[in-house]
């Protein structure tokens, strides 16, 4: 008996101790145009209650994957949704930025859709990852998961005064390139736009990073500079992706670049390691490096003042 | 030394002086069966070797070293893709006919490499 419950606790404090650097989701909340992050917790946020609305995002869940650091990947998710659903006021949708699955498989498909469906998640709005796109072109992702309102895969919703973009950049990449957004995405996003007055708030997602974060090691978008160029006039632009597994941020005139941690493990910083892959060995004595991190951002746009904030909780 | 310990010598010797004679055998052996089979680690988001030259025929086999996922595919579409190559799944091409093939990770297009086949 007393084995079983050793082994029981053992299994809890690993349990903790994988979701306290595997991403939980953040929880994003949007205050006259302006959007702010506030880390998802069980307890939820206390500025929600001022809020025009809020939404939250998670990343990175790669359902299938089971190696060290965590052999429970749909554990992390869950418990992921269960602080979404912990939240006093419901958020309005979910954002999955990408890689829901690990290798594309319709199992792994399958154990995704009955995960959120348990949750019972509200509306979720995804993004293809390059893993889930593997074999097929994202066919299957799209026939899932997709929002059908383009051929390519990609595209925008309006939400209480917010314009909404998601988009594909991990389709027809080229040998020796980064991700790609293709001249026909751009197409259709510069005439998405183009009706929009200055003053509407952006938030635009996709899975890889939308600027060039790491090359080196294929973080980055080969034609995001196109993309961007768009995205110059608006006064509050929020452009937020996945893929690396860690919260990096960069402001960029009144654009703020924003990535989400993953739900299932976490890579090296920029650079730390010989390459990116999942960080297998999590000491507890480094989970401050996953933790405890604050920063604010403000960016002066032409009407309201934007601010980020990130806490790690 | 008894009869029987006599007896694995001579046999021993007989062995010894067979493989001695049979270098002409191996070499016959060698040109019937197809070439040895060469191959690329997938480590560290990068192939190795990056560049490969072998002769026609030959069998090129990617084995993944990384933890992370991988697929093989051929930049002017000249082979057929691989499919998700997890942790240490492999995938093999034979080359029949001589020219530069360029191929590259369909995930991680950063990652290039090349087969030359004379």
């Amino acid at each position: 008996m007393q084995d079983i419950e050793d082994r029981d606790t053992e299994g809890r404090r690993h349990f903790l101790k994988c979701m306290a650097w595997a991403g939980t989701g953040t929880l994003w909340l949007m205050h006259g145009g302006v959007l702010k992050a506030q880390p998802l917790t069980t307890q939820g946020a206390t500025a929600v209650t001022d809020a025009t609305f809020s939404f939250v995002q998670i990343s990175d869940s790669h359902i299938g994957f089971h190696k060290a650091p965590n052999m429970d990947v749909a554990g992390t998710l869950r418990q992921s949704l269960a602080m979404i659903n912990a939240q006093k006021k419901e958020p309005d949708f979910v954002l999955h930025t990408g890689d829901l699955t690990h290798l594309s498989r319709p199992e792994e498909f399958d154990a995704l859709s009955g995960i959120m469906q348990d949750a019972r998640m509200a509306k979720v709005f995804y993004v293809p990852g390059e893993h889930d796109v593997i074999g097929d072109n994202g066919a299957e992702f799209f026939r899932r998961f997709g929002e059908r309102q383009q051929s390519g895969g990609w595209y925008s919703f309006d939400h209480h005064g917010v314009h909404f973009v998601g988009l594909v950049n991990v389709l027809n990449l080229k040998a020796g390139g980064l991700g790609s957004l293709g001249a026909d995405q751009l197409a259709w996003l510069k005439k998405d736009l183009a009706g929009l007055s200055a003053d509407t708030p952006l938030v635009v997602f996709a899975h890889m990073p939308l600027w060039p974060l790491y090359p080196d090691w294929g973080w980055g978008t080969d034609d995001s500079n196109e993309a961007v160029s768009y995205l110059r006039r608006f006064g509050s632009v929020s452009v937020l992706n996945g893929h690396i597994h860690q919260i990096q941020q960069k402001v960029e005139g009144n654009i703020t670049f924003y990535t989400a941690r993953s739900t299932a493990y976490p890579q090296p910083a920029p650079g730390a390691a010989s390459a990116p892959g999942p960080l297998k060995d999590v000491a507890p004595n480094d989970l401050h490096r996953y933790l405890g991190i604050r920063d604010i951002r403000h960016v002066q746009g032409n009407h309201a003042l934007a601010v980020t904030e990130e806490v790690m909780a | 030394m008894n009869v029987m310990s006599w007896m694995l010598v001579v046999i021993s010797a007989l062995v010894l002086s067979t493989a001695a004679l049979s270098p002409v055998m191996a070499a016959n052996a060698a040109m019937a069966t197809p070439a040895k089979p060469i191959a690329v680690d997938i480590r560290d988001f990068t192939f190795a070797p990056k560049t490969l030259t072998v002769s026609a025929g030959t069998r090129v086999v990617w084995t993944n070293r990384d933890e992370e996922p991988h697929v093989v595919v051929s930049a002017g579409n000249q082979f057929s893709p691989s499919r998700a190559l997890d942790t240490s799944d492999s995938y093999a091409v034979t080359f029949d006919h001589a020219g530069t093939y360029t191929y590259y990770c369909a995930m991680h297009p950063m990652m290039v490499g090349t087969v030359i086949v004379k």
